[in-house]
């Protein structure tokens, strides 16, 4: 039984040589950059309500601009409906009510005027199940531009070439870009998501899960890339995999219960936690 | 249970393949050459084909009934001799059936052909003269080998299906018919997919789920249940009087008190079918519309996309063999219904075809004729409706056939979208 997980590590250990493995995992601390970048998203005392139950408790976070950051915690405890906050997606929820503050960049986006489709074309979203139209490749990573009224063809060209390349999968498909996208297999199908997210150049990539559907093998090809990306996008990711939260994020926020329990540099939070429920969730003996 | 089942599903199986076996044994075998044969008996000589026979019952002796034809010498088609009093059975070979164009066939032998007219004795001694124009075909049923007959039904058969009506529709083909139904059932998709659908969309992805669109959904699906003949009533009320009236009035007006539009048509009776079978569209495309993933909207909608992009790229591609599913319904329903169009523009004979070479080539506003009803006509309104019995059998066996093959062409055409869509469930 053990030898399968075995040969799964074996052949992970051939395509990713241990020399490379930590190369984005022994990211300076001190890195300046990462202290001293601007804020891209801040969330100020947001309360969430489903109905009459209250799902988000007076959250107050801050993403900065290029940096990766992962909220974790228990199923339920609200970090994926924070994340759908920030791009309004729980506006199609109905009897959900917010109130409190998110800004992206400087504008509040939660003000009366605010242009919901503008928005979420600033917000590039990834989802925990790939889910490609039913389209074919090329079609997938042009959509979101031909939604906005794109129809040069160069530019479509130019875009789904740049995106695929981003998303590390332009060489796998690049001879079959007008084959169906729902013939790529699981983790093709994710990266392709991936580009179809970045086609039209959002400012933040919001992850939701977006390993959790996947091999090892392919879990480990989106990692190196979300730490590509980052130079070009600012990412916030929810991940249930604390080990993922390790390796790729710079910030980790941790939820329980609807509350943001803890914030903190990742290498910090994890080795070092404030709060004694963070240490209890991530030494695994909770939730 | 499973044999429970399993015997239900094969006893309706049975029934549908009984029934449509026996049209196309009674329809089919109509057009196969039957032996003329010459009986002796007291009331003199018959000549003539075999068509029943009756056992006896009670009192009443054992009966032949035989298709003597000659409808102008005799006054009826058909003759029941008792079994007993025939005698000397025999086949002559100079015995012909001769198909006219007017009073039926003849059955008897040809004294002479002078090309211009035939000269023709009955087996009791009359004569009569039948010019060579009013012939359509010869057949002398006894001397043919199966080669010569199978030519004979072949060319009856082309004659059914492309020919024009004789004989008040009990001879000939129905062409006419065939060419009515397809178009009407066409002009009914036309209409119906697009009303279906928004409809749907509406209910589905645009109005706020609650207890109004619950009451809607109900009344959509027992609009469904309402008897076709009172979809027929509103097509007349509605359409040929209310509309067709009022376009006349704007439009037709020189024509006047004859009605253009103010009448029946293949128009009004195509738009009230698609009222008739908007509700199986609706419920349809409401479950294609439903079984297209909330993952695949919300990757559209999180990509900017509004809500109706997200409808028409994605949600309707997705629904698409969903929506054609419910057009096969309903054109299946549609090209069957008969009572509706008998209100709104079938006749029993049309004297020009809805589409033509001349201007406008498509005629919205002619009667039509249409297989169904020619079904009813033909069995059932026909003066001679024992001689038309076997046309009745053809004609439902094509509109069976009908059916058939416009619902064959809607799933290819959903298998071949299905393929490209993938995954969708419909």
């Amino acid at each position: 039984m053990s030898t399968g997980v075995l040969d799964m590590e074996l052949e992970l250990e051939a395509k990713h040589p241990p020399a490379a493995m930590p190369r984005y995992r022994d990211m300076p601390l001190t890195d300046r950059a990462v202290l001293e970048a601007p804020n891209m998203v801040s969330v100020e005392d947001l309360n969430l309500f489903y109905g009459s139950k209250q799902a988000l408790h007076g959250i107050n976070l801050e993403v900065r601009k290029n940096t990766v950051m992962a909220l974790i915690g228990p199923s339920g405890c609200g970090k994926s409906t924070l994340l759908r906050c920030i791009n309004r997606m729980n506006d199609l929820i109905d009897n959900v009510k917010i109130d409190g503050r998110i800004r992206v960049g400087e504008s509040d986006i939660y003000a009366p005027d605010v242009d919901v489709i503008g928005l979420r074309m600033r917000m590039g979203m990834v989802f925990q199940k790939s889910n490609p139209f039913p389209k074919s490749i090329y079609e997938n990573v042009a959509y979101g531009l031909r939604v906005q009224g794109v129809k040069n063809r160069a530019v479509l060209d130019e875009a789904v070439e740049r995106s695929l390349i981003s998303a590390g999968l332009w060489d796998e498909v690049k001879d079959r870009l007008n084959e169906s996208g729902l013939g790529l297999s699981g983790g093709q199908q994710q990266r392709l998501c991936i580009a179809r997210a970045l086609a039209v150049k959002p400012e933040v990539l919001l992850m939701d899960e977006p390993c959790s559907a996947l091999d090892p093998l392919a879990t480990s090809r989106i990692e190196e890339l979300i730490f590509e990306l980052k130079r070009d996008f600012t990412i916030v990711i929810v991940t249930h995999n604390m080990q993922q939260a390790a390796r790729v994020s710079d910030f980790t926020a941790f939820f329980w219960m609807g509350k943001l329990i803890e914030v903190g540099l990742t290498e910090k939070l994890f080795t070092n936690p404030r709060e004694r429920m963070t240490e209890d969730y991530i030494s695994g003996r909770f939730g | 249970m499973v044999w429970l089942s399993g015997a239900a599903l094969a006893l309706s199986l049975m029934m549908m393949l009984g029934l449509v076996g026996y049209i196309a044994v009674k329809g089919l075998g109509f057009f196969w050459p039957s032996p003329i044969v010459q009986v002796q008996t007291t009331e003199g000589l018959i000549l003539g084909e075999i068509s029943a026979q009756e056992k006896a019952h009670g009192s009443d002796p054992a009966k032949t009934q035989f298709r003597v034809c000659n409808r102008d010498l005799y006054g009826q088609d058909y003759r029941w001799v008792p079994s007993a009093e025939i005698q000397a059975l025999q086949r002559p070979l100079d015995a012909v059936l001769i198909e006219r164009l007017e009073n039926g066939p003849f059955i008897g032998f040809i004294q002479e052909n002078t090309g211009d007219k035939l000269s023709l004795r009955t087996v009791d001694g009359q004569t009569l003269e039948v010019p060579s124009g009013q012939v359509v075909r010869i057949i002398p049923s006894n001397a043919l080998g199966v080669v010569g007959k199978s030519r004979v039904y072949a060319s009856r058969l082309w004659e059914f299906v492309a020919g024009a009506p004789r004989e008040s529709n009990t001879e000939g083909g129905v062409f006419p018919a065939i060419f009515g139904t397809v178009m009407m059932v066409l002009l009914m998709s036309i209409a119906v997919v697009p009303l279906g659908v928004l409809a749907a969309l509406f209910l589905r992805e645009y109005a706020r789920q609650g207890w109004v669109i619950r009451a809607l959904r109900i009344a959509v699906n027992n609009l469904a249940g309402v008897p076709s003949i009172v979809f027929g009533i509103f097509g007349l009320g509605f359409f040929i009087y209310t509309v067709g009236g009022t376009l006349d009035q704007i439009f037709f007006s020189q024509k006047l008190p004859t009605p253009t539009f103010g009448t029946g048509g293949i128009l009004w009776a195509s738009l009230t079918l698609a009222l008739l079978t908007v509700p199986v569209v609706i419920v349809s495309t409401e479950e294609a519309l439903a079984s297209v993933p909330r993952s695949q909207r919300e990757a559209s909608l999180a990509l900017g996309a509004t809500k109706w992009q997200t409808i028409w790229k994605v949600v309707l591609p997705g629904a698409l063999p969903g929506i054609l599913t419910g057009l096969v319904l309903a054109m299946a329903r549609g090209a069957g219904e008969v009572a509706p169009l008998m209100l709104t523009g079938v006749v029993k004979l049309a004297p020009s075809m809805p589409l033509d070479g001349s201007f406008p080539f498509l005629h919205l506003d002619r009667k039509f004729m249409h297989l169904g009803f020619h079904i009813y006509d033909v069995g059932f309104q026909s003066p001679n409706s024992e001689a038309a019995k076997p046309m009745v059998f053809m004609t439902t066996l094509l509109l069976l056939l009908i059916v058939l093959l416009l619902n064959l062409a809607a799933l290819r055409l959903r298998s071949k979208l299905r393929a490209r869509v993938g995954g969708s469930s419909f």
